[in-house]
């Protein structure tokens, strides 16, 4: 492959590339610094008490650190009347994101699969409208939606929950799973008919094993998707089902009197964590997978 | 005996294009059947409607001696070798060949016994436990014949399998194929757009074109008696020269009269053909036009041409003329003395000459 990277160096004296590399350190440094500058103040003002907040500066270090209000907001912060913290809504964000992740990127992949490599009558027709349930805004899904959990009995339940995540995110997951088995020879599919494999066979024994990269996609794309959906989880659930973006939200606005700002702080905290622990986690998989398939490997 | 594979009257459409029209063919067991064209002439659709990998529009189709116009590619007792390979990425090699067992419910004894087997033969056991991805285009190509012998089937398809490899290996593949198919006695379909490995492998060729079949006939009917100007020119490398020409009987046989560039006519006698009509398109293949000083047995006749350029090919040296206001080849000996701008005197042998209709292409004799 030719060499098409950027390189600016050519030609120029060693003096002169060293200035330059630091010219660019110091630019990237400021923007890390600027970009990390909210989760600083959040960090260290989740770890003051309130009277320092009261008395001291914004950005400064806390003089004293406390995790009281780590504790509070866990288990003890109010949501309106109830006082048990963010930990019931924690988990039942868990309860909703996990099945309705594994259950969409399952259905997604077979869709995927289908769509590219068992070409049928209308494929195309049922992949754009696929897509372009990708672009429907959330609001205007609200009433049907509610009127559908109705009909079905789910409504104000987790599993309705699940299922609404489910349909929203099947878009997205049928489109990452689509582009990448597209690019995957569709002689591979005929060997395996060839050799006596059934749909599913080859979907299970083939497919699916080729497709860790863009599995790790769906998965960090839904389980942000879910985890961090307020509209749906505020309107279609009820007390003892809300999720933890609810929650929160109660939290920072049900308060009387004083301002708990520790307290909103941790709590936003814990509850954009686990969004980020599968970004750490799976995170350059991520980027892998989302270049794969343009470059043949 | 019931021939192993049977196309009856077999049509295919894409919507409203017909890809393939009336398609009869069949071969007997031990055949090497090549079907060859340019790109787009159909073949490979061909071999993927007799594997059953796409539905056929119309006609019938049997594998020793059963229909299986209806039947699924996995129980038309076939085997298929892919021109991309299509080995299953995240298998082993070993996996790989036993794939098609495993889907099948054969026991694990019988399964390691073929495996063996067949390692053995193709000389792949040290890559058994490697990924397809670490082995070269020649490994890859084997572990996809291996794929193939391990089912013993009645009927190995080939899609163009030596498409991807270098011109060295594709020469050797070439080879191994042909004494595989000697070993096994198998029966075989092989498309290739690639005349040589058509010559040189089949024992049969089909040659098409827009989805109609050109010829069908053995290596030697197909390059000796090519049914049209088409086949005429596609078979054989350089190709076939056509040259416009006349002809008129007399006493001692057909006169057929080409023009020169500068020049009178060069005129040739033919005693085994007459009676044609006046303008036909005369068809002499370059190794049938030689030098005269280094003679050359059979029937010949000599003439005057200019050389416009000598190519020295090694074995051969290739003299380009114009006759009939056509380029036309002449395969000369290596140590000739022909130059270019002058003239050579060269011999003409008509004894396998052909003649088509220019309007029609069809062959005359």
């Amino acid at each position: 492959m030719t060499d098409l990277s950027y390189n600016p160096s050519r030609g120029q004296s060693p003096a002169t590339k060293m200035a330059l590399r630091i010219v660019l350190y110091l630019l990237l440094g400021l923007f890390a610094l600027f970009y990390l500058m909210p989760l600083f103040v959040m960090l260290t003002t989740s770890l003051k008490s309130l009277d320092e907040i009261r008395t001291g500066d914004l950005v400064s270090l806390p003089r004293e650190v406390t995790f009281d209000a780590w504790r509070t907001a866990w288990s003890t912060a109010c949501t309106g009347i109830q006082c048990e913290g963010v930990r019931p809504y924690f988990l039942n964000s868990l309860l909703i994101a996990i099945p309705a992740v594994m259950i969409s990127t399952l259905v997604g992949a077979l869709n995927g699969y289908v769509v590219a490599q068992w070409r049928f009558k209308g494929a195309n027709i049922f992949f754009a409208l696929m897509l372009f349930g990708c672009f429907i805004p959330f609001q205007v899904v609200l009433l049907p939606m509610a009127r559908m959990l109705g009909i079905m009995g789910v409504a104000g339940t987790i599993p309705g929950l699940i299922f609404v995540h489910v349909i929203y995110g099947l878009g997205f997951t049928t489109l990452f799973f689509r582009n990448y088995y597209v690019s995957i020879p569709s002689e591979l599919t005929k060997a395996a008919k060839v050799d006596g494999a059934g749909f599913f066979r080859i979907f299970w024994s083939i497919f699916l094993p080729l497709s860790l990269p863009i599995i790790v996609v769906t998965v960090i794309w839904q389980f942000t998707q879910i985890w961090n959906d307020f509209l749906f989880g505020v309107s279609f659930s009820q007390a003892g089902t809300q999720p933890v973006t609810v929650a929160l939200n109660n939290i920072v606005n049900s308060t009387t009197g004083v301002k708990e700002y520790n307290v909103d702080m941790a709590a936003a905290i814990i509850a954009a964590l686990p969004t980020l622990f599968v970004y750490v986690v799976a995170g350059k998989y991520f980027i892998r997978g989302l270049t794969a398939g343009s470059v043949k490997g | 005996m019931a021939p192993i594979l049977e196309v009856k009257n077999l049509f295919k459409n894409y919507g409203s294009t017909e890809v393939l029209k009336d398609i009869n063919v069949s071969i007997d067991e031990g055949d090497f059947l090549v079907l060859v064209g340019p790109s787009g002439c159909g073949k490979s659709t061909l071999l993927n409607c007799i594997a059953g990998l796409e539905p056929i529009t119309g006609g019938d189709l049997f594998i020793g001696g059963q229909n299986m116009t209806n039947v699924s590619p996995k129980d038309r007792d076939i085997a298929m070798v892919f021109q991309s390979y299509a080995l299953y990425p995240t298998m082993t090699v070993a996996k790989n060949i036993t794939f098609g067992m495993k889907v099948r419910g054969i026991d694990q004894a019988t399964q390691d016994a073929k495996l063996n087997q067949v390692a053995t033969q193709l000389q792949i056991e040290p890559l058994l436990h490697r990924k397809p991805g670490q082995l070269s285009g020649g490994q890859r190509q084997r572990v996809a014949m291996g794929r193939a012998l391990v089912r013993d089937p009645k009927l190995f398809l080939f899609d163009e399998p030596l498409s991807n490899l270098d011109a060295k290996l594709r020469v050797e593949m070439r080879t191994e194929i042909k004494s595989l198919h000697q070993r096994l006695g198998a029966s075989m379909v092989y498309v290739t757009h690639d005349q040589i490995e058509a010559m040189t492998l089949a024992t049969k060729i089909v040659v098409m074109k827009g989805g109609i079949i050109q010829q069908i006939g053995t290596p030697a009917e197909i390059y000796n008696r090519p049914a049209n100007l088409f086949v005429a020119d596609f078979m054989g490398s350089p190709a076939m020269n056509l040259i416009p020409a006349k002809t008129r009987m007399n006493g001692k046989g057909m006169l057929v009269e080409i023009d020169r560039k500068d020049g009178d006519p060069i005129v040739l006698t033919d005693t085994r053909n007459k009676d044609l009509p006046e303008n036909v398109i005369l068809g002499v293949r370059p190794e049938d036009i030689a030098d005269a000083a280094l003679g050359r047995a059979g029937e010949t006749q000599e003439a005057d041409c200019v050389i416009d350029i000598v190519e020295p090919a090694g074995a051969d040296t290739f003299a380009v003329m114009q006759l009939g206001g056509k380029h036309v080849t002449a395969r000369l000996h290596a140590e000739t003395s022909a130059l270019a701008g002058q003239a050579q005197r060269l011999t003409f042998d008509l004894g396998k000459v052909s003649y088509f209709e220019p309007e029609t292409g069809l062959r005359l004799n």
